[in-house]
């Protein structure tokens, strides 16, 4: 390939650009990390030497063991909503006219306009002892007194849901549009009816899609803490509210520092199996 | 004795409000190889569909053997595809594609094993068989659709388009296995192509479609020696159509006079009547050009020559205005015969080679008609 002298500068630029942006921004800050999970906790400069796993070993306390068994819980439930919500969403969304496909997506995409934040405290509006919700049961006569619906686990929940849900809409979304109505028919055509060719080829075909929904949607789900903050009253914590606590309340850094990096790592297991699942399909390296 | 294995009757489709198919009847014979010819949007694909299942008649009805399928789904029904884009699962190895239908079957594993690896034998591609579809070239992906379909021992085969994708000498060579896995599975094949050539070469019969009416049902032989109807000759290979009009009718015999020759020839199936113009159609292996002295024929010159390796293929313009095409083989006698643009000739052809067509009211108009027509809008 010949090139010209004219674009090598700018071909430089651009590598000293997104180069420089991953080590200062990426790789730097997680190193900082890093180290502050094996630094000793210190009131006065958050963190001071010697080195040590404290907070490592901290990690395994039973209190926070219940916090990060509850917030994998919740967040696993949010991803398994979101999954069982977006899978015929996506579906459906990906067999409907192309016209009316783009205005689909673009009104899946417009909640993002709004800050997640100001959406929660919506959400708060509407499930609130005398909210939307409650008002409009009650006027229906479904009840007869407000229910608490608001600062329970179910909240959390909800909250989350309606706040990821896009994030595994999306790639299921791209895996049906790639997925081959002939490749269905064939199935059919070969003697499986519905629920084999559902199992033995759409299960199959989509399931990089799922693993991606999966890992966009569990692992903020187990940081979002603003929702609990909101929503969840102090009973229903994720990893992310012990995170934010122990950095700006407890300051207890490397203790936070360990959580987070506990974090990172599930979220690389799970891009790992992501890859692994796409390797199967025979996507990368012919 | 031939018996019927699969009959269509009465096929009306309709999709938003266009008319696909209409109140077409069929009979597919048992182990013959049938091919559906027709221009994109003639309803030949919509006919496969409803064969497999894939799609159902508004009315008319869809029969196997004697049995109703017209509302059976495709995966009861004992027919298997091969689709255009071979459809195979991505996902699976060569052998775990091949496999499918007789793991839908829940036949026993070391039936599946023997009678996959038969069926990959018979594409030769045995040593395939931990391959995935991806890693394959076009022409595998193909042999695999066709072991995956012929792996269940359906009663019928349809292929849709299956060369279409393929390049032509690997068209060729599928064209020729075709055949040779058709005698040996004697399985019935229902064959769809626009490829005019491909449909002369494979069938037994041949379905011409065009508008979702069936324009033509016959040996390739008798579609392209004696078309039904002008649409049938213009598609299927190439015609001269010579304007001609009846002067005597005696018995049996007709005269007919084509650019002042006087023709001796059968009375056609149509009605003909003293006077009548109709078409008299000869393809252009049937011409015979003639020297410029010669007593015979119709005078004209050379336009254009193209050598086509086998045949010497050239156009010739009459005084009238009117062009001839004509395809020539090289003889032993004189190898490197040629024309010359401008050079003089005498046209005429083999008596009684000439085929008679009404005149239609609503005739399609030739390639030539159609350029002039597209340069008078511009």
């Amino acid at each position: 390939m010949m090139r010209s002298i004219k674009q090598q500068p700018f071909r430089a630029a651009v590598l000293v650009l997104v180069w420089g942006w991953l080590l200062f921004l990426v790789l730097a800050p997680n190193m900082l990390v890093v180290g502050a999970s094996v630094m000793t906790r210190n009131p006065s400069t958050f963190i001071s030497l010697p080195l040590n796993l404290e907070a490592y070993r901290q990690l395994f306390n039973p209190l926070y063991l219940d916090v990060f068994l509850h917030s994998l819980y919740m967040a696993a439930l949010t991803t398994l909503i979101c999954l069982l919500i977006g899978y015929p969403f996506a579906w459906a969304l990906s067999r409907v006219e192309k016209n009316r496909q783009m205005l689909l997506i673009f009104l899946l995409i417009v909640p993002f306009w709004t800050n997640s934040l100001v959406r929660t405290y919506a959400l708060k509006l509407i499930l609130a002892t005398n909210g939307l919700l409650n008002s409009a049961l009650m006027s229906l006569g479904v009840i007869d007194e407000p229910a608490q619906l608001l600062y329970t686990e179910g909240a959390v929940i909800v909250g989350l849901v309606y706040l990821l849900l896009p994030f595994m809409i999306l790639p299921l979304y791209s895996v049906f549009e790639d997925l081959r109505q002939d490749v269905l028919l064939a199935s059919h055509d070969l003697g499986a009816g519905r629920l084999a060719t559902f199992k033995n080829v759409v299960v199959p075909l989509t399931l990089p899609g799922v693993l991606a929904g999966v890992m966009l949607v569990l692992l903020p789900a187990m940081g979002l803490f603003f929702v609990p903050d909101i929503l969840g009253g102090s009973r229903n914590l994720l990893v992310g509210n012990v995170i934010k606590n122990q950095f700006l309340d407890a300051r207890n850094w490397p203790f936070g520092a360990a959580a987070s990096i506990v974090l990172t790592l599930t979220m690389a297991l799970l891009m790992f199996a992501h890859r692994l699942s796409k390797r199967r399909l025979g996507e990368e390296g012919a | 004795m031939t018996k019927t294995l699969l009959s269509l009757s009465g096929i009306s489709k309709q999709f938003d409000g266009k008319t696909v198919l209409d109140e077409l009847s069929l009979t597919i014979d048992d182990g013959e190889f049938i091919t559906l010819l027709g221009p994109s949007g003639c309803g030949k694909t919509t006919l496969l569909r409803m064969m497999a299942g894939f799609e159902h008649p508004d009315e008319g009805t869809v029969t196997l053997s004697g049995v109703d399928i017209t509302q059976t789904p495709p995966e009861h029904r004992p027919l298997n595809t091969v689709f255009q884009n071979y459809a195979l699962f991505p996902h699976m190895s060569v052998f775990d594609n091949v496999a499918y239908g007789l793991k839908m079957e829940k036949r026993p594993k070391a039936e599946i094993a023997e009678r996959v690896e038969e069926a990959l034998a018979m594409v030769q591609l045995e040593d395939f068989a931990r391959r995935k579809p991806h890693q394959l070239s076009g022409g595998q992906q193909q042999r695999v659709a066709i072991a995956r379909a012929v792996v269940k021992r359906p009663k019928m085969l349809l292929l849709d388009e299956p060369l279409s994708a393929l390049d032509y000498k690997l068209r060729r060579t599928m064209q020729v296995e075709l055949k040779r896995l058709q005698r040996e599975l004697g399985i019935t094949f229902v064959f769809v192509t626009h490829d005019q050539e491909e449909a002369l070469s494979m069938s037994d019969r041949i379905v011409v479609l065009k508008d979702g009416y069936i324009q033509q049902l016959g040996t390739p032989r008798e579609v392209y020696e004696r078309p039904a109807n002008v649409f049938t000759a213009r598609f299927v290979g190439q015609t001269n159509f010579f304007p001609g009009r009846v002067t005597k009718i005696e018995g049996e015999r007709i005269s007919v006079d084509v650019f002042g020759l006087n023709r001796e020839l059968s009375k056609p199936s149509f009605r003909v009547a003293v006077n009548q113009s109709l078409h008299v159609l000869l393809r252009p292996e049937d011409i015979r050009v003639l020297a410029p002295d010669d007593i015979e024929g119709v005078a004209g010159k050379i336009v254009e020559r193209n050598y086509k390796g086998s045949t010497l293929d050239s156009v010739i313009e009459l005084e009238d205005g009117s062009h001839v095409m004509a395809s020539e083989f090289f003889d032993e006698d004189d190898p490197t015969f040629d024309y010359s643009i401008g050079e003089r000739v005498r046209v005429s052809w083999v008596d009684g080679w000439e085929w008679l067509l009404a005149e239609e009211g609503d005739e399609p108009l030739t390639d030539e008609e159609e350029l002039a027509a597209d340069d008078a809008e511009h």
